[in-house]
């Protein structure tokens, strides 16, 4: 078993470090967003706050972006491998569907977290500093578990979807609200009653939430909270991937 | 002789369609099958059907002792595919292709290398093991997809038109090595083609399937007989027909099929 499991995250692993344009590419937007938010809106942040540095709240919200991004991408990517046929390569194997459905999750889970460092630790350079090598263990934590729900959720899109037809409107409509509504890149208060409850139903909010407590020390709902509550989110969104992945049929 | 296969009232109805009905019919051990019909006859949603891709909708098949529905991890361990489309990873090279097979047919570490080696060298392929797969001809992956299908020493190798779309030279190759395996080590060999001659010289007994029915089904010999005809090729559109198929038939229940995927559920 583990090593069905390993097999199937070593071929992503080999995947991703094989396709450099792709993880250059992914890395364009949290490096354009932190550089245009970061200068742009840090002064006023600065001063509606009374005297704050943004760069202390933006930076976990760029490497939660990152990670977003990346895990969400690499659950849908099992939609090539259903077109290029070969999902039915690993379907008629003596192996069951909860292996591949973890292989996959950790697979993409490792990438989104690679992809999440790199991002981190270019906010060095724009002067971001952690606290502290015991907070920078807590963010490793938190950035593993928004890439394993984020992985997981991508994995059980894709078991829904047909083609990649459908990508762009998952993109829009559910990803990028998931990624402006979570207050990665601004505070979730004194907003309307519709979006403060969206943004407290959204998943990513306890994520960022739970990481920029960890890194920076803000924290609204209390680190552990957030935790209980990732934790318990990314094994609900692994199971009813691994239930409707078993209904996939190659 | 024991059969290897057996296939008893299998049905797989697609919404309102029938693409196979209450087909039965046994493969003996050690034989070369071929199982032949026109496009959308039901040749593949039957292969799908044994090799436990896609569920039937009632029917009982056994390979290799094993209920292919009940004992689904066994029966998968009993028989290699080479599908009718490409099922290869482009991205890996051939031999990270066949460790990841090996890996998930769960085939000894220790022996692993070496029968690696093997299928590779039976297809002419291991000089070229490092290269990605998306490097190689059409012909080269259909034989790297027959080495893959080897490393777990199946007893019964399915074959859904191994060589469509292929030159004489690849085609010639590609036969050559599979009646090797079956006179070598009596692998049992069920085969999907549309190319009659290739039927004729290959295969022990023959069945053609038509509008989800087994309409005919024996030796060459006995099906040239019954039909009263030279050859198979004769033999074939006598018993199907001349007209010409749509071809959209078997694309058309596969692209509902394929929605049916979408939605998780089976169709």
């Amino acid at each position: 078993m583990i090593e069905v499991i390993y097999i199937l995250w070593l071929r992503q692993l080999k995947h991703y470090w094989r396709s450099k344009a792709r993880l250059l590419g992914s890395l364009g937007q949290p490096i354009l967003f932190m550089v245009a938010f970061g200068f742009g809106f840090g002064p006023m942040y600065t001063r509606a706050s009374g005297g704050e540095n943004y760069m202390d709240f933006l930076a976990p919200g760029i490497v939660s972006m990152a990670i977003l991004f990346t895990a969400v991408f690499s659950g849908i990517e099992v939609i090539w491998d259903r077109q290029f046929g070969f999902l039915k390569e690993t379907f008629v194997a003596p192996i069951s569907r909860k292996e591949i459905m973890i292989g996959k999750a950790l697979g993409g889970a490792t990438i989104a977290m690679i992809q999440g460092l790199i991002v981190l630790g270019m906010t060095y350079i724009l002067n971001f500093r952690i606290q502290s090598a015991g907070n920078l263990l807590l963010g490793l934590l938190f950035m593993f578990l928004i890439a394993l729900f984020f992985t997981g959720m991508g994995l059980t899109i894709a078991s829904m979807m047909d083609d990649m037809q459908g990508f762009q409107l998952i993109m829009n409509f559910l990803i990028m609200p998931i990624f402006f509504l979570s207050g990665a890149l601004f505070p979730l208060e004194n907003l309307p009653p519709s979006i403060y409850f969206i943004s407290r139903i959204n998943p990513l909010t306890y994520g960022v939430d739970g990481l920029r407590g960890a890194l920076s020390g803000m924290s609204t709902f209390g680190i552990y909270n957030d935790l209980a509550v990732i934790v318990a989110l990314s094994f609900l969104i692994c199971t009813a991937g691994t239930i409707l992945f078993s209904r996939v049929e190659a | 002789m024991q059969n290897i296969l057996s296939v008893r009232h299998l049905t797989k109805k697609f919404d309102n369609f029938m693409a196979v009905d209450n087909i039965s019919f046994d493969v003996e051990t050690g034989s070369i099958f071929a199982f032949l019909g026109p496009n959308g006859a039901g040749k593949s949603t039957t292969i799908k059907m044994l090799t436990t891709v896609l569920k039937p909708t009632s029917g009982e098949i056994r390979i290799n002792g094993f209920d292919a529905l009940r004992e689904q991890d066994k029966a998968r361990s009993s028989f290699g595919i080479v599908f009718q489309d490409q099922s290869l990873d482009d991205e890996l090279t051939a031999y990270e292709n066949m460790v990841y097979h090996s890996v998930v047919y769960k085939v000894p570490k220790k022996e692993r290398e070496e029968r690696i080696q093997k299928a590779l060298e039976i297809v002419g392929l291991w000089n070229r093991r490092g290269n990605l797969v998306k490097k190689y001809s059409g012909g080269m992956k259909r034989r790297l997809e027959i080495a893959r299908a080897l490393v777990h020493y199946p007893k019964i190798l399915f074959l859904d038109e191994p060589t469509v779309g292929l030159d004489p030279q690849t085609r010639n190759s590609i036969w050559n090595h599979i009646k090797r395996l079956n006179k070598e080590r009596g692998m049992t060999i069920f085969l999907t083609t549309h190319y009659m001659d290739e039927a004729e010289e290959m295969a022990d007994k023959i069945a053609v399937i038509d509008h989800g029915k087994i309409i005919e089904s024996g030796t060459l010999e006995e099906i040239k007989k019954n039909t009263s005809t030279e050859s198979l090729e004769q033999a074939f559109l006598k018993l199907t027909g001349k007209g010409i198929r749509d071809e959209n038939t078997e694309g058309e229940h596969k692209m509902k099929f394929m929605r049916g995927i979408g939605r998780g559920r089976r169709s």
